[in-house]
């Protein structure tokens, strides 16, 4: 990038943005993965600009019976990204006679996020259980590429808690810890990001369903 | 193409992975890379494949936009199986695989849509045993050289991998070149990782380490104690 820039072409950093009027998930979210599942949790804002449009969202969206995506980004793109995720999901389990993987989910939505990302401004994470694999929780940045993590943070809200996730994340740690590690980091998130607040939206999911 | 307004613009990187870097010894390559993917200045993803194997023969290192090396992967991948169907017994050699994604970075570059990326192709052919190492930008740019560096490392690595370079330069040495470098490159990288990962083909055998830190050295007496760099009045 650096060589670019020295060419003398404008390459600088840039996030896609917001059309005007267009409505923003904020957001805080984020997904832990522990023995036996995963606890995912979000904040419940959405602003259009700096006013709240919703400050009771459910940004915690089902693709399955033990899938959910955490939604960032524009909610415009992201439920339509959400909701095309369901179908082609529900219309594969059909065909399959089973329940999905998670990664089949993540990786419909990461087609769907890294085909058209010049269009849209989603970061999903991914997250569930099944019986192959257990938890997982897997990440689809605004670029569109797939990675699965033993936990994931997203949305704006996200940036003011790096240092203290990284501190305290812990491998294998009890689904107890996982709902209190989720807690006290959202609350921290939404407490400094002016996009993220209203109340943390929290699911844990296991063998047994959500 | 990007379809909001009416100004058009190429697709920006979003997740990018720095340097990749590439020496040949005598009888193979050896490449390396951190497993970085930086979010503009978050280090956001500590654990990435940068180095890949792309048949028996070849790997492969991807600098820039991450989405489109994984993107690339998979067609690679696909290019692969198509190869091993058709049954002809020969395998996909290490220079067409450079020159195949030459043509595939150039086409998306004139549709004005490139893969955001610079790639490090290194193998060795199986029949010819020719030792290759070659580099495609996201310009469609192709070119093959003895040591080859992407990203920071073609204004730090390549000049330090350029001097270390010999014909007969054996594989244990070109090692320790290439980990020299990447601890440089993590000195003055302001976007790398000391979390790297090194990959080795030679007619034998391919492999890519798993990641591992490199040791990094703080301890000179300047560093220590910076008044010691205050001349006396």
């Amino acid at each position: 990038m650096e060589m670019l820039a020295a060419k003398g072409l404008d390459v600088g950093m840039e996030i896609p943005s917001l059309k005007p009027g267009e409505v923003n998930l904020g957001t805080s979210i984020m997904a832990v993965q522990f023995n036996g599942g995963v606890v995912i949790g979000a904040d419940s804002r959405t602003t259009t600009g700096s006013y709240i449009a919703n400050r009771v969202t459910d940004k915690l969206t089902p693709l399955a019976n033990r899938i959910y995506v955490c939604r960032s980004g524009s909610a415009a793109d992201t439920q339509a990204v959400a909701d095309y995720v369901r179908l082609y999901l529900n219309l594969h389990s059909l065909e399959l006679g089973k329940e999905p993987l998670i990664g089949t989910a993540a990786r419909i939505g990461q087609q769907i996020c890294y085909q058209n990302k010049a269009a849209l401004m989603a970061g999903l994470i991914v997250a569930g259980y099944d019986d192959v694999h257990g938890g997982q929780v897997y990440v689809i940045p605004l670029g569109g590429m797939l990675e699965r993590q033993p936990f994931s943070i997203g949305g704006s809200g996200s940036t003011y808690i790096y240092g203290y996730c990284d501190a305290n994340f812990k491998e294998n740690m009890s689904q107890d810890d996982c709902v209190d590690f989720v807690s006290k980091s959202l609350s921290l998130a939404m407490a400094r990001d002016g996009s993220s607040g209203g109340v943390i939206r929290l699911a844990i999911i296991t063998k047994d369903g959500v | 193409m990007d379809v909001r307004g009416p100004i058009q613009r190429t697709t920006e990187p979003t997740v990018t992975g720095t340097s990749v870097i590439g020496i040949k010894f005598n009888g193979g390559v050896v490449i390396a890379a951190d497993t970085l993917g930086s979010y503009g200045s978050l280090a956001k993803h500590r654990s990435l494949q940068r180095l890949r194997t792309v048949g028996p023969h070849t790997l492969i290192g991807g600098s820039g936009d991450y989405s489109d090396f994984q993107y690339i992967i998979e067609q690679l991948d696909a290019e692969l199986m198509e190869d091993v169907h058709f049954g002809d017994g020969k395998a996909l050699q290490p220079r067409e695989i450079h020159q195949y994604l030459g043509r595939l970075l150039y086409a998306r570059r004139s549709k004005v849509d490139p893969l955001w990326n610079q790639l490090l192709v290194a193998g060795v052919g199986d029949k010819d045993k020719q030792v290759f190492l070659g580099q495609v930008d996201l310009y469609g740019s192709v070119y093959m050289d003895n040591t080859m560096a992407s990203g920071f490392g073609a204004y730090i690595a390549q000049p330090l991998l350029r001097k270390a370079y010999r014909a007969d330069l054996t594989e244990e040495e070109a090692v320790k070149v290439v980990k020299d470098c990447m601890r440089v490159l993590f000195y003055r990288d302001a976007r790398s990782l000391n979390k790297i990962q090194i990959g080795v083909v030679t007619a034998d055998r391919i492999s890519i380490s798993d990641p591992f830190e490199l040791d990094t050295y703080w301890e000179n007496p300047m560093f220590v104690n910076p008044s010691l760099t205050v001349k006396p009045v």
